[in-house]
C-alpha cells in the first residue's frame, strides 16, 4: 500500500474530483430524495408512540388515583365511581400463575432443544413448531382454552392463566433456547469431567449460566402476557369484585379497558385511559426490568 | 511395581444403576417439555374443529362462499352463517397495513443499519421496543377515541376529491361520520406490526457482508446505489419472510380491529366503510352469538384465521431461515 502511495505526487494535477458534486444531479437528487424518506420513516414511526403514550399519560392521569385503583368495578358502566381494584387482581393472578406454568416448562423445552435434541429432525421440528406457536392469533388460542377447557368447566382465573401460558410457552422456549447456546461448551465438559451426570450438569452448571437471559426473557413474555385481551375476553367471564380464586369468573385489565372503550358514556371513557394507564406502567416495569437484566447480562458476557 | 496396572478391572465407567434412571427421567422430561409446543398446536386444531364441526355441516360450503350473516331465524327461515365478508375484512385491513407499515418499516431498518450515527441509533431501537410493548388494547382505545374521529376529517376530502373518479374513485366512498371503518383499522393495525417487520428487517440487513458494501461504495457508488445495488439484492428473501411475518401478525390481530373497524358485515369496495374481520367478529360476537351453531359458526370463523396464519407463518419462517442459511454461507 505504502509502495502505491509514493509516487502520487507527480499525478496531482490530474487526481480526479470524487467529490459529492461529480456525481450526475440524477444520482445526487436520488441519494438526498432516499436519506430524505428513511429518516421521514423514522420520525412517522415516532409520532404515534408519542401520541398514545401522551394521550394515555394524560387522560389516564386524571382518573387515577388510590379510590380508582383500589374500587370495586361498578355494575354500570355508564355511572361515574367505581374502579377497577378487582381487574388488577386478576391481571395478577392470571399472569403470575400463567409464568408459573409456563416458564418451568418454556426451560425444560429449551433444554431439551439444546442439551439434547440439537439438530435432530424432532428438534428440528419442535423449533420450528414452537416459531410458528408464537404466531398463532392470541383470539385462535382463546376459542382452543374455551373449547377444551370451558366448556367442560367454567369460564374462570383458570382458563385465562392456561390461555396465557400457552401464548407465552413458545416466547419462552425459544428465547431461553438461545440463552442457553450462550453457555460455553466448556463449562459443561469440565463438569462432566468431573464425573457429574448431565442432568446435574445442566441444572447446577448449564441453568445458572443462563438464568439471567432467561429471567430477561421471561419477564418480556409476562408484560406481553399481561396486555393479552382477546383470549382473555373468551374465558374468563365477569365479575365486579375481587377474586383471588382460581375458580370462578375473574376479570383484567385489558378486559376493562376493552368493555369501557365500547360505551359511549365519559365516565367509561374515562374509566378506559384510567385503566390504560395502569396496564401501561404495568407493562413498562416489567419490560424495564427485563431489559436491566438482559443488558447486565451482556455486559458479563463481554468480559 | 508392573501389578499395579491390575486395578483398570474394577473401575465402572458404564452408566448403571440410580444414576443412570436419573439421567434418563430428566432426559424424558425435557424431551416432553418440548414435545408439548407439538401436542398443543394439534390440541388447538382438534378441539376447535370439533367445536366448529356443526357449524361446517350446517352451511356446508356456503360458510366460505356466502357474505351473509344472520345469527337469527327470520321468518321461519334458519340462521345463515357465511364468512366471506369477514375474511375479506381480514384481507382489505392487513393489506391496507402492509401498504404503510413495510415502507417504513424498511426506512428504519435502513436508518438503524446504514444511516444513523451511534448515539440516535439506541434511542430509536428503544422507541421501537416502546411501540412493540404496547398492549393492542390501548392501541384500540386511542383508535376509537382520538384516531377515527380525527380521520375522518382527512377522508372526507379524500372522498370529495377523488371520489367521482371511476374504479379509484370506488375505493374512496362515502366515510362513517365516526371513522369506525376498514382504513382507520389498518392504519391503527399497520401501527403495530412495524416493530416486527423492522426487527426482522434489520437483523436481515446486519448479515450483509461489509466487504460488499464496501465494494460498492469504493465503485462510486453513492449510499443509495451501495443500499440497492449490494444490500437488497442480498436482503430479499428475508425481507418477504419479515412481511410475511408482519401479514400473519396483522390477520390475527383482534382487540385493536374490533374496537375500529365499525362492526358491519359488509363486501363494499369503499375502504372508508365498516366492516369486520375473521378475528374482531369472534370477540365482538361471542358473548351473543345468536341462534344455533352460531357460537360454532364463530369457532369455525377462528379455524379458518388459524389454518391461514399457520400457513403463512410457516412459510415465513422458512424462507427467513433458508435466507439466513443462504447468507451466513455467503459471509463465511
Amino acid at each position: 500500500m505504502t509502495s502505491l502511495a509514493e509516487p502520487a505526487a507527480p499525478r496531482e494535477a490530474v487526481a480526479p474530483e470524487l467529490g459529492r458534486r461529480a456525481l450526475s444531479g440524477r444520482r445526487r437528487v436520488t441519494d438526498l430524495v432516499a436519506t430524505v424518506l428513511i429518516w421521514i420513516a423514522v420520525v412517522i414511526a415516532v409520532i404515534p408512540i408519542a401520541l398514545v403514550m401522551y394521550y394515555v399519560i394524560v387522560k389516564g392521569g386524571r382518573v387515577i388515583s388510590w379510590e380508582f385503583l383500589t374500587a370495586r368495578i361498578p355494575r354500570q358502566l355508564a355511572n361515574p365511581g367505581g374502579g377497577i381494584g378487582p381487574a388488577i387482581v386478576g391481571t395478577v393472578l392470571m399472569t403470575g400463575v400463567a409464568s408459573l406454568l409456563s416458564i418451568p416448562l418454556g426451560v425444560l423445552g429449551a433444554i431439551y432443544l439444546n442439551e439434547y435434541g440439537k439438530q435432530g429432525t424432532l428438534a428440528r421440528t419442535i423449533r420450528l413448531m414452537a416459531d410458528v406457536m408464537t404466531g398463532v392469533p392470541s383470539i385462535v388460542m382463546g376459542l382452543f382454552i374455551y373449547a377444551a377447557v370451558v366448556l367442560s368447566t367454567e369460564q374462570s382465573g383458570l382458563a385465562g392463566a392456561l390461555a396465557l401460558a400457552c401464548l407465552m410457552l413458545p416466547v419462552i422456549i425459544r428465547s431461553s433456547e438461545e440463552m442457553f447456546k450462550l453457555v460455553p461448551d466448556e463449562l459443561r465438559q469440565a463438569s462432566l469431567a468431573l464425573g457429574a451426570r448431565k442432568w446435574r450438569t445442566i441444572l447446577t452448571v448449564v441453568l445458572p449460566a443462563a438464568i439471567s437471559g432467561i429471567a430477561s426473557g421471561a419477564l418480556l413474555a409476562i408484560a406481553r402476557a399481561a396486555g393479552e385481551t382477546a383470549s382473555i375476553v373468551l374465558v374468563v367471564g365477569l365479575t365486579q369484585r375481587v377474586n383471588w380464586h382460581l375458580s370462578g369468573s375473574n376479570t383484567a385489565l385489558p378486559v376493562q379497558i376493552y368493555r369501557n372503550a365500547t360505551e359511549p358514556f365519559q365516565a367509561a371513557t374515562d374509566r378506559a385511559w384510567g385503566a390504560a394507564l395502569t396496564l401501561v406502567v404495568i407493562v413498562m416495569i416489567t419490560t424495564l426490568i427485563g431489559r436491566l437484566i438482559a443488558s447486565r447480562f451482556a455486559t458479563k458476557e463481554r468480559e | 511395581m508392573t501389578q499395579s496396572f491390575e486395578p483398570a478391572g474394577k473401575l465402572r465407567l458404564r452408566a448403571r444403576g440410580f444414576g443412570a434412571a436419573s439421567d434418563r427421567s430428566f432426559s424424558a422430561l425435557s424431551l416432553g417439555a418440548g414435545c408439548l409446543v407439538l401436542a398443543i398446536l394439534a390440541l388447538i386444531l382438534i378441539t376447535t374443529l370439533r367445536e366448529a364441526w356443526p357449524a361446517l355441516t350446517y352451511s356446508g360450503l356456503t360458510f366460505i362462499t356466502s357474505s351473509k350473516w344472520v345469527p337469527l331465524e327470520v321468518n321461519g327461515a334458519g340462521p345463515v352463517y357465511g364468512a366471506l365478508a369477514f375474511a375479506y375484512g381480514t384481507a382489505v385491513v392487513s393489506l391496507i397495513a402492509l401498504i404503510f407499515a413495510v415502507p417504513v418499516s424498511i426506512g428504519i431498518a435502513l436508518f438503524l443499519t446504514e444511516l444513523a450515527p451511534k448515539r440516535l441509533r439506541s434511542t430509536v431501537v428503544t422507541i421501537i421496543d416502546l411501540l412493540a410493548s404496547v398492549p393492542s388494547v390501548v392501541f384500540g382505545l386511542w383508535g376509537i377515541i382520538v384516531i377515527g374521529p380525527a380521520l375522518v376529517k382527512i377522508y372526507n376530502p379524500v372522498h370529495d376529491a377523488v371520489g367521482g373518479v371511476p374504479v379509484i374513485g370506488k375505493l374512496f366512498g362515502e366515510p362513517v361520520s365516526s371513522g369506525r371503518g376498514f382504513m382507520t383499522a389498518g392504519v391503527i393495525v399497520a401501527i403495530m406490526i412495524i416493530p416486527i417487520i423492522t426487527s426482522i428487517t434489520r437483523e436481515v440487513y446486519a448479515t450483509v457482508p461489509e466487504s460488499e458494501k464496501h465494494a460498492a461504495l469504493a465503485l462510486g457508488a453513492t449510499r443509495w446505489e451501495m443500499i440497492r445495488g449490494a444490500v437488497f439484492p442480498h436482503s430479499f428473501g428475508g425481507m418477504v419472510g419479515a412481511i410475511m411475518l408482519g401479514l400473519g401478525r396483522a390477520m390475527g390481530e383482534t382487540i385493536a380491529v374490533a374496537l375500529t373497524i365499525g362492526a358491519a358485515t359488509q363486501l363494499t369496495p369503499n375502504l372508508f366503510a365498516s366492516g369486520n374481520t375473521l378475528a374482531s367478529v369472534i370477540a365482538l360476537n361471542f358473548g351473543d352469538p345468536g341462534v344455533p351453531p352460531g357460537r360454532s359458526a364463530l369457532i369455525a370463523c377462528g379455524v379458518l384465521l388459524f389454518a391461514i396464519t399457520i400457513v403463512i407463518n410457516y412459510g415465513a419462517r422458512v424462507v427467513v431461515r433458508r435466507a439466513e442459511i443462504r447468507m451466513r454461507g455467503a459471509a463465511a
